[in-house]
């Protein structure tokens, strides 16, 4: 198999906060893809990009400990993956609440934190101040009192987000958190993301559709498609070799003078890649 | 015990010591009292993960297993109790998708039902304790049973605040509790563990068509008055505890069952509450389109 990995230039000294060697995953024995090589080093932003069902997710439940790969290694933190490792924050796809759900948000995000701890304390309320500053860090404090039922999409998404940042994680996994969003509440949501990111120093693998709002944020970009992965800086994988190399069939990779891409030829044939 | 008064005076406290000075009455409110405790908290959690339906079909397996006991001579409420928990078990182990299960869940529930009937049909005795089962027979409560109850519902109660935090967190964001590492079969089987003794405890109030009026209704009509987990539960506990007692007070001077008036006050505080919220609601949105949907998903 053609090397489709291309590196981008990695600065000395930064640490590699997640690295993965010939990786492969799948479920039931078949793999969704394979020979994965990748490394993130802390503050990084990485959109994470492909077709439905070429295995984004999966790529996250990996990271999270709840799958397990099929080939290959992969470390975080120096350490295998582990369920429950609270140093990850995690929003999951397509995630909603029931609109009869009466339970104010300041509560979920305090779960965040106290929900994996056993036992009752009424007297404990150091969850309560963490909660109320990831609030804060998601921008989402106006939102504390509010029912979690009643919020629209952009505030459920800033809940969320606040619900993975309570526990202070050094890596944090967004399945496709733009899903549902507008054009100006996607830019407000990836804008609020960058900062968290810049700010707290935190990894962060977001999975998207449209790689457009990406490009001003991102150090990193990953390829999901066709069981294989290409990773690296946009620039380097964002070309019409790299992405015709990954998809097989012939792709163009067009710029416009605002930097923005199109990119052609993959549309077409999202029917067509396993 | 036959000197105690029983004529209805204008003098509340009259009434209340009349009932009091009764054995069967002091058992009553002892026992309606540790129930609708326990209903209250557990329904809460049944209202929040969507599984009224779920945790009423195991009542009803409780019911077939409660009829079985009588027709083996054993006390009903062991049949109830291994009815219940083990179709709680089963539909727990059935794995997180469960609570939608409707159509597995209403043919386990039918079939139960009829098992119930064929056990009561076999049954040569009286057959008042099948009746009891299905519609609850608060007043004839023993000093034992009131002791049962009480144990059972600390045990109750204690199981609830270990799991309290992690059952939250589970039932409000069940994919991110999962990748937190929080064991959720385990923490499946303990709540529906938990409901199932629940469950039998308070068929003895209401019966096991009727548990949901102390099990359903109050926690459903607490999440409306309350946004925070711990007044919600607060709340429920006291809806159903008033109900209690308001219905035992009320069937006193009465020659109506308990636990309609149980079910009926549940009920109407209920719908007036969802009247009160609605119209509140709306008129917090915009006094435009009465059409309007309430949330707006699109931004």
């Amino acid at each position: 198999m053609a090397k489709l990995v291309t590196e981008g230039v990695t600065v000395e000294g930064k640490s590699r906060l997640i690295s993965a060697e010939k990786l492969s995953a799948g479920y039931e024995g078949r793999s969704i893809w394979s020979g994965a090589n990748f490394s993130f080093g802390k503050g990084e932003f990485v959109g994470v990009l492909g077709p439905n069902g070429a295995g984004k997710t999966t790529l996250f439940r990996v990271i999270l400990g709840l799958q397990r790969p099929m080939a290959g290694s992969i470390q975080i933190f120096g350490e295998p993956p582990r369920r429950g490792n609270p140093h990850i924050g995690y929003v999951p796809q397509r995630h909603t609440i029931d609109t009869e759900t009466n339970v104010e948000c300041l509560e979920l995000v305090r779960l965040g934190l106290s929900g994996t701890r056993w036992g009752f304390d009424p007297t404990a309320h150091g969850d309560r101040d963490a909660a109320l500053s990831a609030l804060d860090a998601a921008d989402a404090s106006d939102l504390a009192h509010r029912r979690l039922g009643a919020l629209s999409g952009g505030e459920l998404q800033r809940i969320f987000l606040a619900e993975a940042l309570v526990s202070n994680p050094e890596v944090l996994l967004l399945d496709e958190p733009l899903s549902n969003l507008d054009i100006r509440r996607e830019t407000e949501l990836l804008h609020l993301v960058n900062n968290v990111v810049r700010s707290r120093g935190v990894t962060a693998l977001l999975i998207a559709h449209n790689i457009n709002p990406l490009l001003p944020h991102m150090n990193k970009v990953m390829y999901v498609a066709n069981g294989k992965m290409a990773t690296g800086a946009p620039k380097d994988v964002l070309t019409s070799e790299t992405l015709t190399q990954l998809y097989g069939v012939q792709v163009e990779v067009l710029k416009d003078p605002h930097g923005n891409v199109a990119i052609i030829g993959v549309e077409e044939h999202h029917g067509d890649i396993p | 015990m036959s000197s105690c008064p029983s004529g209805f005076s204008p003098n509340l406290l009259t009434d209340l010591a009349n009932i009091w000075c009764w054995s069967f009455m002091r058992n009553a409110i002892e026992a309606g009292t540790l129930t609708a405790i326990v209903a209250g908290v557990t329904g809460y959690f049944v209202v929040l993960r969507r599984s009224a339906f779920t945790a009423h079909a195991f009542s009803e397996i409780g019911f077939a297993g409660a009829a079985w006991a009588v027709l083996s001579g054993i006390p009903p409420l062991v049949g109830l109790l291994v009815g219940s928990n083990l179709g709680g078990l089963g539909i727990a182990l059935l794995g997180r998708r469960a609570i939608n299960r409707d159509t597995q869940i209403g043919i386990v529930l039918a079939f139960s039902l009829g098992l119930g009937l064929l056990f009561i049909s076999l049954y040569k005795g009286y057959a008042t304790e099948t009746y009891s089962i299905l519609f609850g027979e608060i007043l004839a409560v023993s000093p034992d049973q009131v002791t049962e109850t009480l144990v059972a519902s600390t045990l109750i109660l204690g199981g609830m605040g270990v799991i309290y935090r992690p059952l939250l967190f589970s039932s409000l964001d069940e994919d991110v509790a999962e990748a937190k590492g929080m064991p959720m079969l385990a923490l499946g089987i303990a709540f529906m563990a938990i409901v199932a003794c629940a469950v039998s405890f308070s068929v003895q109030v209401t019966g096991v068509l009727l548990v949901f009026s102390l099990m359903v209704t109050p926690g459903a009509t607490a999440q409306y008055l309350a946004s925070k987990p711990s007044r919600a539960i607060a709340t429920s506990v006291i809806i159903a505890l008033g109900a209690t007692w308001l219905g035992l007070f009320l069937s006193f001077y009465t020659p109506y069952p308990v636990s309609f008036f149980i079910t009926a006050e549940v009920f109407v505080f209920y719908v007036l509450v969802r009247l009160v919220y609605t119209r509140f609601r709306w008129e917090k949105i915009s006094a435009g389109s009465l059409l309007r949907p309430p949330v707006d998903r699109s931004g």
